[in-house]
């Protein structure tokens, strides 16, 4: 067989294999069609009439698309915590489900440059970011660099999966020589997505909110918590699955990693809170803003107090090793740790950040209809190739399918 | 082959349970947002409606007179400046048609039959109409050295008094020019803006403010 | 800063455009039906790498699409910066009554949308008694006449930054300052990404949420490709000192609209020029100087 013809072969034996399942994933599948469908009518709207179909103005340029972009890049990010015992420590059971990492990489960084795409006013001069074709910005833009790094960390996750997935179908051995280098060398591009768009906001000397060094660390923090946060129901499900045999042990070692990237989170935003509320410049507006809201705007509090308050919460769930070693407070700090850091790394990031506007002007912001739809497709698609991923790679690594099954079944 | 998520679900029901409480709980928060939005209360005035310049005659600045300043005598020079003519009322110069033949009276008085609209309110009390108009020749004004000269060159009578004002309006820092940054412009007088006999500058109404965020689409 | 080089890779940009756009573009044009030029202009490249032929042809291009749009003449030019000539803006605070004539004026000679709205001058109303205040500051005073009498106003737009954070944070080259020091967009290349606006302190660039609506009769038919033409939904745009103006040698229109004077302008390599001389002689100020923009938008007191 030539590699073009066993390559098609892999591939029609996956989309075969997509699109073969029972009637869990086909209202699973179905569901996220929906609401892709629902979603991309929305956005069809937003291409006609311009973005002033959100609630994003003049005065809050960036809202709801750049803060779900900026709280899935820290998802993205989650895979090297897989990642780094995997092949650096080479501990054996998280090797074996590193690629899933990877896979929720692959699935995070694609709603990443979705919502990008849908924040940006003209969608169809993309190529204008490309290097060589376009004129990209570098090394002067941050949100260059960041093309840059989320590209490259997606071609590197896709092309780590597709190599591995391939080669198990073929039952042979991934090249290491090849497969090893690039995974550690996706460990740095992680850390760079995160910090190069944290770098995007702290780049912006004219909102304080933003311009603080804190802020990249505090990324990295709150990536760490909520990465694992969904790793860690995963690997319940992969569990039952039996795919592979994950020790309750490591998953008790990962949630007490994670108490602790917890405390490291709420002490740097301690440290903020201290600076902002101690020297209580005209910077504190925004933080105000958040918390308690000015002059009767009060839109964000009851968030901001939200995921304070459930990051505090799973903190301690996670601190204390018997709520920590019980699977139904683990999974309710997972949960919490993730609402917590969603709200924290994604409105509560960026709205604040533009109110009050550079001149002072108070415009609250809170996200339309069509806002929330486009989110929604987004999510749905990212979720979509996360299950259709799954479904072909949870096979093959169990050795349920490969080449010959695919040829006993004709 | 063929695993789905079917032999999940049975066994992780406290997973799943929590996995849809909590999207719901998400989904209403969601709802419960945009809800709100839609119902923003605006009860301070003003930005609710886009004006545009087509709304207001006054925003008409380009005189095509402009294209034909002449460059000769403006530049460098601090005497004379090419300026707009003086705001008269209608008809009302050259007072020599009617004063050439009237008995000056320089008593102070409230003006009744003409002038009636004149208020003085310029300095000092004892300010009347010949510390600046000429007597013998009204159609020119009256420096303080007895120099006469026309109402195009007002600015230095006013600029006897004013004296740091006049300074910063010869250079173009007082006041409004128009014309060519670097070249010919033609200055106000002090009397295009300033009403002589009462030249502290009157408030104006303003034009309407911008359009609120909140309703930069429409309502 | 102001202008990129055109490096070699020029050539190699133009083959791999030609090789993979080329095909889209077609494609595109099948699909739409739109004119071979305007697939010509979406492959262009940006203004500032255009030879003077393909600016003339440009420029010539959207002359007739103008005038058939509006149903008038259409002038667009692209008058270079003058040799020795770098801009500065002089206001007047103890002047300026807040009667936000400039704003308007600014409008009709920049060819803003009508609706929805876009103001490029922004006048702030702050109380006497806070001094310069921006977060006491409000833009949406309304009273009977102005000024009122515990207030005074600062307009805000573009302050043409010398450092300008919104250049350097664009992430296609879309936007640079030109040898004259005026900060200007190529609306053909702007993706509309809005870290610009992001990054601007003063909050002088503006967003084309919806298509601009500009009616036939109100558009001021003069005007330069990088300031007053027409633009489209989906890109930024802000105040250019009014460059069809003043590259021509005309004051700014809302400096010749200020029925104060409160506005100046002029040449800040010109030691006679009216921003020298007030400089010299007045106190001048920027606003936030503590970001090191370094503006060329000075306010002063004359009194």
């Amino acid at each position: 067989m030539t590699r073009i013809k066993q390559f098609s072969l892999f591939i029609l034996g996956s989309a075969r294999l997509a699109l073969t399942g029972g009637k869990a994933y086909w209202t699973w599948v179905g569901s996220l069609l929906i609401l892709i469908v629902w979603g991309v009518a929305a956005y069809a709207t937003q291409l006609r009439d311009g973005l002033i179909v959100t609630n994003m103005r003049d005065q809050v340029s960036w809202a709801f698309y750049i803060g779900n972009f900026t709280f899935l890049v820290g998802v993205a990010a989650a895979a090297i915590l897989l990642v780094i015992p995997a092949y650096v420590y080479h501990w054996k059971p998280i090797k074996e489900i590193a690629i899933f990492g990877e896979l929720l990489a692959i699935s995070a960084i694609t709603m990443c440059l979705l919502f990008v795409t849908v924040d940006i006013g003209r969608p169809e001069r993309f190529w204008h970011l490309m290097p060589f074709v376009g004129s990209l910005n570098i090394p002067s833009s941050l949100l260059g660099w960041d093309v840059l790094v989320l590209n490259g960390y997606l071609l590197l996750n896709l092309f780590i999966v597709t190599h591995l997935l391939y080669k198990a179908f073929f039952k042979r051995a991934y090249n290491k020589a090849l497969i090893v280098p690039m995974i550690l060398f996706s460990i740095p591009f992680a850390i760079s997505i995160h910090t190069v768009t944290a770098f995007v906001y702290i780049g912006m000397a004219g909102r304080p909110f933003w311009n603080a060094s804190i802020l990249a660390p505090r990324f990295i923090a709150s990536a760490f918590c909520s990465g694992p946060a969904i790793l860690l129901i995963l690997f319940q499900i992969l569990k039952r699955l039996k795919v592979v045999d994950i020790k309750d042990e490591a998953i008790w070692k990962i949630a007490e990693l994670m108490a602790y990237a917890m405390f490291l989170n709420l002490f740097l935003f301690g440290a903020e809170i201290f600076k902002e509320y101690y020297s209580a410049t005209h910077h504190i507006l925004h933080t105000q803003y958040l918390y308690s809201g000015i002059h009767g705007h009060t839109a964000l509090v009851p968030y901001a107090w939200a995921s304070v308050i459930c990051s505090t919460v799973a903190f301690l769930l996670f601190l204390f090793p018997a709520t920590r070693k019980n699977l139904v407070t683990l999974n309710i700090g997972c949960l919490l740790i993730y609402a917590g850091v969603y709200i924290e790394k994604g409105m509560a990031l960026v709205i604040p950040g533009m109110t009050p506007d550079t001149l002072g002007e108070i415009y609250e912001y809170t996200p339309t209809m069509t806002e929330v739809r486009i989110g929604a497709a987004i999510f749905s698609i990212g979720f979509l190739i996360f299950t259709v991923m799954c479904k072909i790679a949870i096979p093959v690594l169990k050795g349920d399918f490969t080449v010959d099954s695919l040829e006993r079944s004709g | 082959m063929d695993p789905d998520h079917r032999d999940v679900l049975p066994q992780s029901s406290s997973l799943i349970i929590l996995l849809i409480l909590f999207a719901g709980i998400g989904l209403l928060t969601i709802f419960s947002i945009v809800k709100g939005g839609a119902e923003i209360e605006w009860h301070e005035g003003g930005g609710l409606k886009a004006f545009a310049p087509e709304d207001f005659p006054e925003i008409e600045w380009n005189d095509p007179s402009i294209d034909q300043l002449d460059a000769a005598g403006l530049e460098g020079s601090n005497e004379a400046f090419k300026v707009a003519p003086p705001p008269f009322s209608e008809d009302i110069f050259p007072c020599t048609e009617c004063h050439a033949e009237m008995e000056p009276d320089v008593e102070r008085r409230v003006l009744e039959d003409m002038h009636d609209d004149i208020v003085l309110d310029h300095g000092p009390k004892e300010r009347w109409c010949f510390d600046c108009h000429n007597v013998d020749d009204r159609d020119r004004l009256r420096l303080a050295n007895g120099t006469l000269i026309g109402f195009d060159e007002s600015y230095r009578l006013c600029g006897q008094c004013h004296g740091t004002i006049f300074r910063d309006w010869r250079q173009g820092i007082h006041g409004r020019r128009v014309g060519y940054w670097n070249g010919p412009k033609r200055y106000l007088l002090c009397a295009n803006c300033h009403n002589p006999h009462a030249p502290k500058f009157r408030p104006i109404k303003p034009l309407p403010p911008p359009v609120r965020p909140e309703f930069l689409a429409g309502r | 800063m102001s202008q990129d080089a055109k490096g070699g890779d020029v050539g190699r940009r133009d083959f791999l455009r030609g090789a993979g756009l080329a095909t889209m573009a077609t494609m595109a044009t099948r699909f739409t039906g739109a004119s071979p030029r305007a697939v010509e202009r979406f492959l262009a490249t940006r203004f500032t790498e255009l030879s003077p032929d393909e600016v003339e042809a440009i420029l010539a291009d959207l002359e007739r699409d103008y005038s058939r749009r509006f149903g008038k003449e259409v002038s667009v030019s692209a008058t270079p910066p003058m040799d020795d000539v770098f801009f500065g803006y002089g206001l007047d605070i103890s002047r300026c009554i807040g009667c936000r004539r400039c704003v308007y004026a600014c409008v009709k000679e920049n060819n803003q949308s009508r609706d929805p709205q876009i103001h490029w001058i922004r006048v702030l109303e702050m109380e006497k008694e806070k001094g310069i205040d921006l977060a006491e500051s409000s833009p949406y005073y309304d009273p009977e006449q102005v000024p009122e009498e515990d207030f005074f106003y600062l307009p805000v737009a573009c302050q043409q930054c010398r450092n300008a954070p919104c250049t350097r944070v664009c992430p296609v080259k879309a936007t640079w300052q030109e040898k004259d020091g005026i900060v200007v967009i190529d609306y053909d290349w702007c993706i509309g990404c809005r870290c610009c606006m992001s990054a601007c302190p003063y909050g002088a660039r503006h967003f084309n949420w919806a298509e601009p609506e500009l009616p036939a009769v109100a558009v001021n038919p003069d005007t330069h490709i990088l300031g007053n033409r027409p633009r489209m939904k989906g890109v930024v745009e802000k105040c250019t000192f009014c460059i069809q103006r003043v590259r021509n040698g005309r004051y700014p229109a809302c400096s010749e609209i200020c029925p104060v004077g409160a506005r100046k302008f002029g040449n800040l390599l010109d030691e006679e020029s009216e921003i020298r001389y007030l400089m010299r002689e007045k106190r001048v100020f920027v606003l936030k100087e503590e970001l090191a923009t370094k503006p060329k938008f000075y306010y002063f007191y004359a009194t």
